[in-house]
Parts: structure tokens; C-alpha cells; sequence
């Protein structure tokens, strides 16, 4: 199957795959009609796609190098960018995405924009050049162009706190998931969740962890779009949300209007014992809040995402792939292009899943009505049990307020297409998409350390003469120990999944934004500069955090303090990415000027044709 | 000037021209949040609905605009790939 014209064969392969994934969807709902249980069809989803990635995966098994780092250069445009999408899109895109919406608002969408215009720096400033380099990893990168196994290690120690914090929370969401869909406790889901994600890229590194990705894209985006149109036509929005719900978008207004935005005293809050995690609706959906530093926080914040997403290594590597440069450029806009399907569509069924709740008019509102009435709907009783929602009567009239309804942020995706009485097929389809989400991102990044170590560490500075055999066996020996403590970690929770996804942006670009874009633009760029630059980032910025977030300061600098210039915890890299350009800029300038060699090997990266810096095999 | 330094002044150029507009729609335009939001747009607040939707369409457009310009100069300075993808 893997063999001659698979390429060639990819439309077929995938049409099919989706086809079958459709026709498998029927079926569950003809079990579901014929009277199979919701919690066995939510276990057939998820282990029927699972198994399929996992067969995927050894189908693409491999023991050559080039093909377990960069999946032999040659998949093609589109499928790079749906591959791209899957690792993208992470168990928060999916699961917390609509949620931050639903509660935050304009405010919120913020990281839309930040998560989406990151791309076009991608396009412009690094995919194709890195592409040309030849490079396996982007340390590999870096280590070439400045010279040295410091800045090449220097580069794999960001790499390394960047990825690691998204890891954990990706392992944590697909355990979440897991749990949920399977019934097992949590702990358990997460050892589940590690199996699922190393079958899928142990055996063939790249290659196989590009074809599972594609295949999960085709799932997350099929459970994402059917239920939000499903949904829309339900609660009357029209078939086509995305165009049709500007009436929506202004009725909310209306609502929010009779209701009223309510702030809760946390001491009330406490007296009535709200599960932590839960939020209430206190901001408006579309309004835009007044003043300087309010625009300053969505424009920073923005800043903070798209600069980190053009830092991320488990993305730039995707753009490895591809077989030329042109098609790294266009690639990229494919993958904001199949990432914009689900991002665009987050906001509606936040908008959607706001009104069937808030809306009186509607058989599904439940806000204005009698708390015993509500506390009686089976879905609500089902996500009390879990403590995913809650309801606190504060002033004791017995009817529910808009501040009294408390809800967890994943709830939004996951109960929605119950709320708007949707079968329960839908529910398990979710589940499925939710889990295809945080598996291809945690596959994305797993690979992206272990390659790293593998490659930067063991093979450029420990081990040069190492066989290829050994080499991937350390790559593989890496990628299960990189695994498993990012599932033992994940088992302790330590941190909500958002907190630490916008982590992992601001440790990226504090450390690699610069170094990569000098790197190709700046000729003048040296190796004294990289590796100052790199530190400075990354200390500077990690201390600031550990000064900002009350967590930590307290702690360590014995108090709380206050941000300064409304940078928080989730935009600290404003702080590292600034101090890195300054300190790289000026030791450079201080330094001698890069050899002759490394200048022409800047140019020869700069122009499309002509062989790779680095050979096909190195 | 060679044929590789013309190729990258304007290669230079038209990076600057794509990142003028990415700033455009990803942080110009929310500077005046409140100012757009009295406007409106298929029904939407204008500024929600950028937000929302029309900045990430605009990304979009910017991404396969700027790679088919960017091959036009890869072809013009004889820097384009041959084969096929």
C-alpha cells in the first residue's frame, strides 16, 4: 500500500477513508436507533478511530532516516496543509476553543486572530527558507547556519520548555477525552491516551505521524462542521451559520440587556460552593470594551500568539515535507485554509449554543425559568453529576439568572449538540473528533522533542559516527521516554489546558523567533549573537513569568505583583522576544562578521533552486 | 547588481508589501474595535465579525495571493522549480 504510487493514489486513499468514516457514522446511528447504548457508541467511536490511526501508523513503519525525520520530502501541498491543520489544532482548539468564546467573547477572540495570522509570518519570513536549508529539525537549523553545538543545544533547551508545555496539556486533553468517552477514570485515560499516540508515530517517525494526521484531520473537521450546522438549523439559525446569524448575534445583545451582566462577588461564590473551572456569562458576546488598555490587551495578546506560532517547531517542521519550496508557500496557505474551517466556526456555535440556553423564545432556553424546573432536564442533571455545571441561587427567588448558571468551558462543544437535541450519534462523534484533535497535536509535538534529541543532541554532538540503526533506535528509545513523562506529568493536572497552550507561544518566541527570521534575513547575524540572544529570551522571559504569575510570585519573590503595561502570564514573551532581538543585535554588532562560507550559505538558502544546504541524507 | 541580489530586493519588497497587510487586519484594524463595531456587516458588528471571521478569511486570501506572486518573481529571475508538485 505504502509502496510505488502511493502518492500518486493519496485522493483514492483518503476518499475512501472518509467515505468510510461516513458510512461508519450511519451505522451508529442505526445502532443507536436499534437500541445500543450512548456510552457504547461513544466507546465504538473513539476505538474505532483510534485503531484506524494505529494501523496507519504501522502501515508507514520505516528504517530510513529521511523518511522517519521528514516523511522523505514528498507529500504533497494539500495533504501538508491538512496534516499541517491536525497538528494545529490541538485538544483546546476543539474541545475550549467555542467555550473561550462563549464566555470571553470579542475579548477572547483575540487568539482567533492570534492563532490564525501567525501563518502569514510563517509564509513570509521562515517555511520556504527553511525548506530550501534542508534541515531535519529547527535546531538542526540553527545549529548549520550560526555554527556550533552551543547555539545548536542552546536551540534544543526552547525547543524542548516549549514543546514540553503544550505536550502535557495535549496528553491531559486526550486523557480528559478518553475518560469521558470510555468511562475510565482519568489517570487511566491519560496511559490510554500515551499508548494511542505512540503506536501512531513510534514505527515510522514522520512519515507515519504525516498520514495519521491527515486521516484525524478528515474526522476532527467532520465532527466539528456537522454538528454546528445540525445545531444551527435546530435552533432556527439558518443552514449556513457562518453568513445567516447576524439576528442571532444582536438578539444576544437584546438578552444580555434583560438579564443583565452580573458580576459575582468571589466570596458569594465560595458560599455556594462553585465547582473550580466554571464560569458564568458577566462580559457581552460582540460588544467591544472601551478604553486604551482594553485594546491594548487583545492587540498584545494577538501579537504574543502569532509571533509564537511562527516560533513553534512541531509546526515549521511540517513545512520539512514538502517536496519543493513553492510547495512549502503554498502549502501553508492550505493549512490556514483547512484551519480556518474549524476556527470560523467556533464562534457560531458559541453564538448558537448562547441563544438555545439564554433564549426564552426557545423550548431549549433555560435562563429566566424556575430552578427546579431546569435542575429536572436530563443533560443538566447528567453534567451535575460530573460538576460541569452548577447553579448557585444567590438572591433565592428559585428562578435561574444569567450570573447563577455555571458551566465548564468544554461543555459548550461537548453537551451542545445534546442541548439542541441532537442524537446521541453526534455526542460520540464529537468525542471522536476531540480526541483526533489533541492526539494528532500531541503526536506533532512528541516527535518534535524526541526528534530533536535524537538528531541534535545524540547524533551532532554526542555520537557523529552513529549507524542509522542505532540512530533510530535512539530516536524511537526517546519518543516513548519524552511520552510517557508527559503522561506522568499530565496525570498530576496541574494546570487548566489554556493556561499552559499560551505558555508554550510565549516560550517559543522568546527563544526562536529571532534567531530563526536573523537567522535568513540578517547576513550579519552571528554565532556570539545567536546564542546570547537565545538566553537572554528565554531567562528573561521565564523570570518575568514566574514574577507575574501569582503562583509562582508568590512563592518566589513573596508576593503578588502587579503586570507591568497589562502583561500578564499569557503574554510574557512580550518581555523575552524584545530582549532577545536587542541582545542578538547588539553582540553580533560586537562580534566579527560571519565567514564568507556561512554568508554564501545565507544565500544560497534565500533562493529556491539549486541543492539543499544540508544533504538528503545527514 | 547580479541576477540573486535583484531576485532578493524584490523578494524583500514583497515581503514588506505582506506584512503591511497582515498588520492591517490583524492589529490596525482592532485599534478602532469600538469605532467599527457601529458599523455593520451581513448583520454582524463590524468589528465582531472581523474578529470572528473576516481577518482569518483575509489571512487566507494573503497566503495563496502571496505564494503565486512569489513564484511570478521565482519565474522572472529564473529561480523556479522545475518539477511538479
Amino acid at each position: 500500500m505504502f509502496k510505488g504510487d502511493f502518492i500518486q493514489n493519496l485522493p483514492k486513499i483518503y476518499g475512501t477513508y472518509t467515505g468510510g468514516f461516513l458510512v461508519f457514522i450511519i451505522l451508529m446511528a442505526l445502532a443507536e436507533q436499534a437500541g445500543v447504548s450512548a456510552k457504547n457508541i461513544g466507546v465504538m467511536f473513539v476505538a474505532f478511530t483510534v485503531l484506524i490511526y494505529a494501523l496507519i501508523g504501522y502501515l508507514s513503519r520505516t528504517v530510513q532516516v529521511d523518511a522517519y525525520y521528514v516523511a522523505g520530502r514528498q507529500v504533497p501541498t494539500v495533504f501538508n496543509g491538512m496534516a499541517t491543520a491536525a497538528d494545529w489544532m490541538s485538544g483546546a482548539s476543539f474541545v475550549a476553543l467555542a467555550g473561550g468564546v462563549y464566555f470571553g467573547g470579542y475579548t477572547y477572540m483575540a487568539f482567533l486572530v492570534g492563532w490564525t495570522g501567525g501563518y502569514v509570518l510563517v509564509a513570509t519570513l521562515m517555511a520556504p527558507y527553511l525548506r530550501k536549508f534542508g534541515c531535519y529539525t529547527v535546531p538542526d537549523f540553527i545549529g548549520t547556519r550560526y555554527g556550533g553545538n552551543l547555539v545548536r543545544a542552546c536551540s534544543v533547551f526552547v525547543l524542548f520548555i516549549a514543546s514540553f508545555t503544550y505536550v502535557t496539556a495535549q496528553i491531559n486533553a486526550t486523557g480528559t477525552i478518553a475518560s469521558r468517552a470510555l468511562g475510565i477514570p482519568f489517570e487511566a485515560g491519560v496511559w490510554v491516551g500515551l499508548i494511542s499516540i505512540l503506536i501512531c508515530s513510534m514505527l515510522g517517525g514522520m512519515r507515519a505521524v504525516t498520514w495519521t494526521q491527515v486521516a484525524q484531520y478528515i474526522v476532527l473537521i467532520i465532527a466539528y462542521l456537522i454538528p454546528v450546522f445540525w445545531i444551527s438549523s435546530n435552533v432556527g439559525g439558518g443552514i449556513f451559520p457562518h453568513l445567516m446569524l447576524g439576528d442571532e448575534v444582536a438578539r444576544l445583545g437584546e438578552l444580555e440587556q434583560q438579564f443583565g451582566l452580573v458580576k459575582n462577588s468571589a466570596a458569594d461564590m465560595k458560599a455556594a460552593g462553585v465547582p473550580g473551572g466554571l464560569k458564568y456569562i458577566s462580559g457581552t458576546h460582540s460588544g467591544v470594551p472601551e478604553g486604551g488598555m482594553a485594546v491594548w490587551k487583545y492587540l498584545s495578546l494577538a501579537i504574543c500568539m502569532m509571533v509564537g506560532t511562527a516560533s513553534l517547531p512541531h509546526i515549521l517542521m511540517r513545512y520539512f515535507t514538502t517536496p519543493t519550496v513553492r510547495a512549502a508557500r503554498k502549502s501553508v496557505a492550505w493549512s490556514l485554509f483547512f484551519i480556518f474551517l474549524l476556527y470560523s466556526s467556533a464562534p457560531m456555535l458559541a453564538t448558537l449554543s448562547k441563544l438555545a440556553l439564554m433564549d426564552p423564545n426557545l423550548p431549549t432556553g433555560i435562563i429566566g425559568k424556575s430552578i427546579s424546573e431546569v435542575k429536572s432536564i436530563e443533560w443538566v442533571q447528567r453534567w451535575s453529576e460530573v460538576k460541569q455545571v452548577f447553579i448557585a441561587d444567590f438572591n433565592g427567588d428559585g428562578i435561574l439568572q444569567l450570573n447563577e448558571w455555571f458551566m465548564r468551558g468544554d461543555v459548550v462543544v461537548l453537551a451542545t449538540p445534546e442541548v439542541a437535541g441532537l442524537p446521541f450519534v453526534i455526542s460520540g462523534l464529537v468525542f471522536a473528533g476531540g480526541m483526533a484533535a489533541a492526539m494528532s497535536t500531541a503526536d506533532g509535538l512528541v516527535l518534535a522533542i524526541s526528534n530533536a534529541l535524537s538528531h541534535d543532541i545524540y547524533y551532532k554532538i554526542i555520537n557523529p559516527k552513529a549507524e542509522t540503526a542505532k540512530r533510530l533506535l535512539v530516536a524511537r528509545t526517546l519518543l516513548v521516554i519524552i511520552g510517557a513523562a508527559g503522561a506522568y506529568i499530565a496525570s498530576f493536572r496541574l494546570t487548566s489546558i489554556l493556561g499552559s497552550v499560551a505558555w508554550a507561544f510565549d516560550f517559543a518566541m522568546s527563544g526562536l523567533f529571532f534567531p530563526l527570521v536573523l537567522g535568513v534575513w540578517w547576513k550579519r547575524a552571528t554565532r556570539e549573537g545567536a546564542i546570547a540572544g537565545i538566553l537572554a529570551g528565554i531567562i528573561s522571559g521565564t523570570v518575568y513569568l514566574t514574577w507575574v504569575f501569582p503562583k509562582f510570585s508568590v512563592p518566589i519573590w513573596g508576593g503578588v505583583n502587579t503586570p507591568f503595561l497589562g502583561i500578564d502570564h499569557l503574554r510574557f514573551g512580550l518581555i523575552g522576544a524584545p530582549i532577545c532581538l536587542v541582545v542578538m543585535v547588539v553582540v553580533s554588532l560586537m562580534t566579527k562578521e560571519p565567514s564568507a562560507a556561512t554568508q554564501k550559505l545565507v544565500d544560497d538558502t534565500r533562493i529556491p533552486t539549486g541543492k539543499a544546504i544540508l544533504g538528503k541524507q545527514h | 547588481m547580479s541576477n540573486k541580489d535583484a531576485y532578493w530586493n524584490k523578494t524583500k519588497n514583497h515581503m514588506i508589501v505582506t506584512l503591511v497587510l497582515w498588520a492591517f487586519f490583524s492589529l490596525v484594524i482592532f485599534m478602532f474595535g469600538s469605532e467599527l463595531n457601529t458599523m455593520s456587516f451581513l448583520g454582524y458588528p463590524l468589528a465582531y465579525y472581523m474578529t470572528a471571521q473576516g481577518s482569518l478569511l483575509a489571512f487566507v486570501i494573503i497566503l495563496f495571493w502571496t505564494a503565486n506572486k512569489q513564484e511570478k518573481i521565482d519565474e522572472e529571475h529564473g529561480f523556479s522549480e522545475r518539477e511538479d508538485d
